[in-house]
C-alpha cells in the first residue's frame, strides 16, 4: 500500500476521488432541498381534511420508507425512461428514445427516498404550532396563503430543523447507494481505483474518512443552526 | 404480462426469501448482544474500551453502509497476513461477510437507542432500587431493564426495519437475496414495474408484520 495512489493528475487518484466527494455532496444537496419541497406537499395531504391526499401521503410514506432504498433506486434507472418515453408519445406524439443522465436519475431517487423522511419530520412540525397562532392570524384577517407563509412556515421551520438534520445525515450516507447508477460519486470512484490499482483498502478507507468529515461538519452546521434559531423561537 | 407469469415472477422473488430472513435473524441477534455490550461499557465507563466504544459509535454512524460492507469484504481482505489469519473463513464468503458488516453497522445504533433508555430511567428509580437492598444484578433485572426496554422499543423496531432493508446490499457482493434476484428478473424481463413492484411487496409485508410486531409487545409491557 502506498500513498502515491492518492497523488493529483495523472498520477494518481487524488483529484478523482475529491471529485467524487464533491459530486456526492452536490447530489445530497439538490435530493434533499428538492425533497424539502415535496415533503412539504405530502406533510400537507397528510393533514389534508380530504381523505384521497391522506390516504396518498400516507401510502408514499409507507411504501417509500418500508422498502429497500435500492429498489427505489432501480426504479429510477430501469424505469424513469420508459416512463418518460410513454408520456411523451402519450401527450406529445413523440416516438424517439429518451433517456435521463445519470445525475438526473440519482437526483430523482435521492429526492424521493429524502422526501419519505423528511414529510414525516415536516408533519410533525407543522403539528407543533400552537392553535393560538392559526387563530391569530385569521384574527389578523390574513388569507390562507399568507398565514401559511407568514405564520406557519417560519415556526415550523424552527421545530423541523433537528429532525432535518438527521434526514440531512440519512440523505447524505444514502448517495453511496446510487453507485449502482455508475454515476461517479465518490464510492464510485472508489471502486473504480480499487479495481484498477488493487488498492481497495486504501481507497474504501478514504471513501469511509472523506464521509465522515462531510457528516461531522454538517452535523457542526445543523447544530449552529440549531442554537441560532432557538433564540428567536416563541416561548 | 400474464397471471402466470405473475406468479412465475413472484415464486422467483420468494426465492430469495429464505436468504434475507437467515440475514435478518443473524444480524439482529449478533447486532443486538454487540450492541448491549458497546452500551454496557459506555454506562460503566469502563476504562480504555468506553472511548474504544465512542469512537467506533461515531465511525460507523458517520460512514455509509455500503463503504463498511465494501471496506470489509474487498479491503481487509486485501492483505496476505489476513488470508492466513483465522478471520479468513468469514471473509472470504459473502454471506458472512455480509452478517458481519451489517451487525457491527447496527451494533453501533442499537447501543445509542440502549444507552438512551438507560438515560431516560430517572437516577432516583435506582437509588430507590439499589437501597431495597437488591443485588446490582436484581437491580438490572427489575428495574433497569424492564424501563430501559420500555422507553427504547419503538427506536429498536425502526432499526430492525432498517436492517430488514439493509440486507438489499448484500446484493451488491454477489448474494441472491429478493433484490438481487428482483434486479436480475428486470434484466432478463424488462418488467421493470411489476417485478419491482412486487419485490418491494414482499419487503412491505416483512416490514409491517414487525412493526405490528413491536406494536403488540409495546401494548403488552
Amino acid at each position: 500500500m502506498s500513498l502515491t495512489f492518492l497523488a493529483f493528475g495523472d498520477a494518481g487518484w487524488g483529484d478523482e476521488i475529491l471529485f467524487g466527494a464533491a459530486i456526492t455532496f452536490i447530489l445530497a444537496i439538490c435530493g434533499f432541498l428538492l425533497g424539502l419541497v415535496l415533503a412539504t406537499v405530502f406533510a400537507l395531504f397528510k393533514l389534508s381534511h380530504w381523505r384521497v391526499l391522506r390516504v396518498l401521503g400516507n401510502a408514499y410514506t409507507t411504501v417509500v420508507r418500508g422498502v429497500p432504498e435500492l429498489l427505489v433506486i432501480y426504479l429510477f434507472l430501469f424505469g424513469s425512461s420508459s416512463l418518460i418515453m410513454a408520456i411523451a408519445s402519450g401527450a406529445f406524439g413523440y416516438e424517439g428514445y429518451i433517456e435521463l443522465n445519470r445525475f438526473t436519475i440519482a437526483t430523482l431517487a435521492i429526492m424521493t427516498i429524502s422526501a419519505a423522511y423528511s414529510t414525516e419530520v415536516i408533519r410533525g412540525a407543522f403539528q407543533s404550532i400552537p392553535a393560538g397562532q392559526f387563530e391569530a392570524a385569521r384574527a389578523l384577517g390574513l388569507k390562507p396563503w399568507p398565514m401559511f407563509l407568514k405564520v406557519v412556515l417560519p415556526q415550523a421551520f424552527r421545530f423541523a430543523l433537528p429532525g432535518l438534520g438527521n434526514v440531512w445525515q440519512i440523505t447524505l450516507k444514502e448517495t453511496a447507494l446510487v453507485s449502482v447508477v455508475g454515476l461517479a460519486e465518490l464510492m464510485r470512484m472508489a471502486s473504480v481505483a480499487s479495481g484498477v490499482t488493487k488498492e481497495p483498502f486504501l481507497f474504501y478507507g478514504v471513501a469511509a474518512v472523506l464521509y465522515l468529515v462531510m457528516t461531522t461538519f454538517s452535523s457542526i452546521v445543523f447544530g449552529k443552526a440549531e442554537k441560532h434559531f432557538q433564540k428567536t423561537m416563541a416561548r | 404480462m400474464t397471471f402466470e407469469d405473475y406468479v412465475d415472477t413472484m415464486y422467483k422473488l420468494l426465492g430469495g426469501l429464505p436468504l434475507t430472513m437467515t440475514l435478518v435473524i443473524y444480524v439482529v441477534v449478533i447486532g443486538a448482544v454487540l450492541g448491549a455490550f458497546l452500551a454496557y461499557v459506555r454506562i460503566v465507563q469502563v476504562p480504555v474500551l468506553q472511548q474504544f466504544a465512542s469512537a467506533y459509535v461515531f465511525a460507523i454512524r458517520g460512514t455509509p453502509l455500503l463503504v463498511q460492507l465494501f471496506f470489509l469484504s474487498y479491503g481487509i481482505s486485501q492483505f496476505e497476513g489476513v488470508r492466513n489469519g483465522f478471520l479468513w473463513p468469514v471473509l472470504v464468503n459473502p454471506f458472512w461477510c455480509g452478517v458481519l458488516a451489517l451487525s457491527l453497522n447496527t451494533a453501533a445504533y442499537v447501543s445509542e437507542i440502549v444507552r438512551g433508555g438507560y438515560q431516560a430511567i430517572p437516577k432516583g428509580m435506582i437509588e430507590a432500587a439499589q437501597a431495597t437492598g437488591m443485588s446490582s444484578l436484581q437491580v438490572l433485572r427489575t428495574t433497569i431493564a424492564p424501563l430501559a426496554i420500555k422507553h427504547g422499543l419503538p427506536a429498536y423496531g425502526n432499526e430492525v426495519i432498517l436492517m430488514v432493508k439493509a440486507t438489499s446490499l448484500v446484493s451488491t457482493i454477489t448474494l441472491l437475496e429478493v433484490t438481487g434476484i428482483a434486479r436480475s428478473v428486470v434484466a432478463n424481463t424488462y418488467r421493470v414495474f411489476e417485478v419491482l413492484g412486487m419485490a418491494g411487496l414482499i419487503y412491505l409485508i416483512i416490514n409491517s408484520m414487525i412493526a405490528y410486531a413491536i406494536f403488540a409487545i409495546e401494548r403488552r409491557i
